[in-house]
């Protein structure tokens, strides 16, 4: 095993602060230019008119997992010093359905509002701004929410340990699951593209937003 | 200012395998995996501590962001630091960098920037309740297999897809 480096002591926290930033710098890359700094794309995507939210989260899912599978079994990653988060069901369950709303309802999700807010979307400085105030709320009156918080604890649990199927089955499964979803979202796209005369948001969407110079409505 | 053509997004496919890749980098170089709400659990956890210490000491969620280094220190809010650079420079080499209110064609800016903080506010609720978001639950968790990361995401898009009807207003 040579991996995970930090874990094993290769470098210490000067280091690793280092790779935070490196690695941070590469994820903000990827989630620009994919186009989740765009509101109005990522609400699209519950509007069944542009998935691109979904396809990009999807392939990246599929692709670390099948990554960790591989680079585990071929001995080069220790996967039991990998940090697994550890499993609250109904926290996480409740705590999924209320961030879904504010999703929803605010296009952006907290990493992606990063990115929308240094790109000049005021709407994301908007809600970066929300988000803090929402974290910091919750902070504060979490001596009240801290029961809900640790009920129905399960520690590390994964998806074969729940099925009891074995690691690579799951991973294949969700494989399977993954690629019928994009044939899916690409039909439903194709559907939506056909059905409307306003097209759906191309892959650069820019005519419907506007400058703010003309935008703001004060 | 007439934007010249800005470049088109890059294929979600590609995007999403090579965002794929700079998670497994985290997990071989680090041990663990992406985020963003925990950045911003540990900047409020050092306003509070910077404001009223013993408050922030006494309260076990901002506590656990004390030790160590210090909440400025924490490696997600280097990362977001980070992810905050990566798309700066990517939307500038693009000539995607527009100072603008994205929202719908009927809804107001006021009304989407108000709309936009509220449900910030109410995604950070959801997302300290879950112990992260997107990035921490649905990508880092989900690539785990982690239960709680999925039911997660279950719950998120189920959530979303039952809201988004009533927000017609506010994007279509």
């Amino acid at each position: 095993m040579t991996a995970p480096y930090f874990e094993l002591g290769y470098f210490g926290t000067r280091g690793a602060l280092v790779a935070a930033l490196v690695i941070g710098i590469a994820f903000g890359w990827c989630l620009e230019s994919a186009g989740m700094g765009s509101a109005r794309k990522l609400a699209a995507q519950f509007y069944l008119t542009d998935l691109t939210v979904f396809k990009v989260m999807f392939s990246a899912i599929v692709t670390t997992m099948l990554g960790l599978f591989w680079l585990g079994r071929l001995g080069v990653l220790d996967l039991s010093r990998v940090y697994v988060p550890e499993t609250f069901l109904l926290p996480q369950l409740v705590g999924g359905l209320v961030f879904g709303i504010g999703f929803a309802l605010g296009g952006l999700c907290p990493g992606t509002s990063c990115v929308a807010a240094v790109t000049g979307r005021l709407d994301g400085v908007a809600l970066v701004l929300g988000m803090w105030s929402g974290v910091l709320a919750t902070g504060l009156a979490f001596p009240s929410l801290r029961a809900f918080y640790e009920r129905t604890p399960r520690g590390t649990l994964t998806l074969p340990q729940v099925f009891h199927v074995p690691y690579g089955v799951v991973v294949l499964l969700l494989v399977i699951v993954a690629l019928a979803g994009f044939r899916g979202a690409e039909w439903i796209e194709a559907r939506a593209t056909s059905r409307s005369d306003e097209p759906p948001l191309p892959n650069a969407s820019r005519e419907a937003t506007r400058p703010v110079a003309g935008g703001i409505g004060v | 200012m007439r934007r010249s053509a800005a470049r088109p997004y890059a294929n979600p496919y590609l995007a999403g395998v090579a965002l794929g890749l700079v998670l497994l980098t985290a997990f071989v170089v680090m041990g663990r995996g992406l985020g963003a709400s925990g950045a911003f659990a540990s900047s409020t956890a050092g306003v509070v501590s910077a404001v009223a210490p013993e408050r922030a000491q006494a309260n076990a969620y901002f506590a656990r962001y004390l030790g160590g280094d210090g909440p400025w220190l924490d490696w997600l809010l280097i990362e977001i630091i980070g992810v905050a650079i990566g798309g700066f420079f990517s939307a500038l080499v693009a000539g995607r960098l527009r100072v603008a209110v994205e929202r719908g064609p009927r809804i107001s800016s006021r009304a989407r920037l108000t709309t936009a903080f509220g449900a910030g506010a109410v995604m950070g609720l959801g997302a300290v309740l879950a112990r992260g978001c997107t990035s921490g639950q649905a990508l880092t968790g989900g690539a785990l297999l982690s239960v709680g990361s999925w039911l997660f995401i279950a719950g998120a898009f189920a959530a979303a897809y039952a809201v988004a009807p009533l927000a017609r207003r506010a994007w279509t």
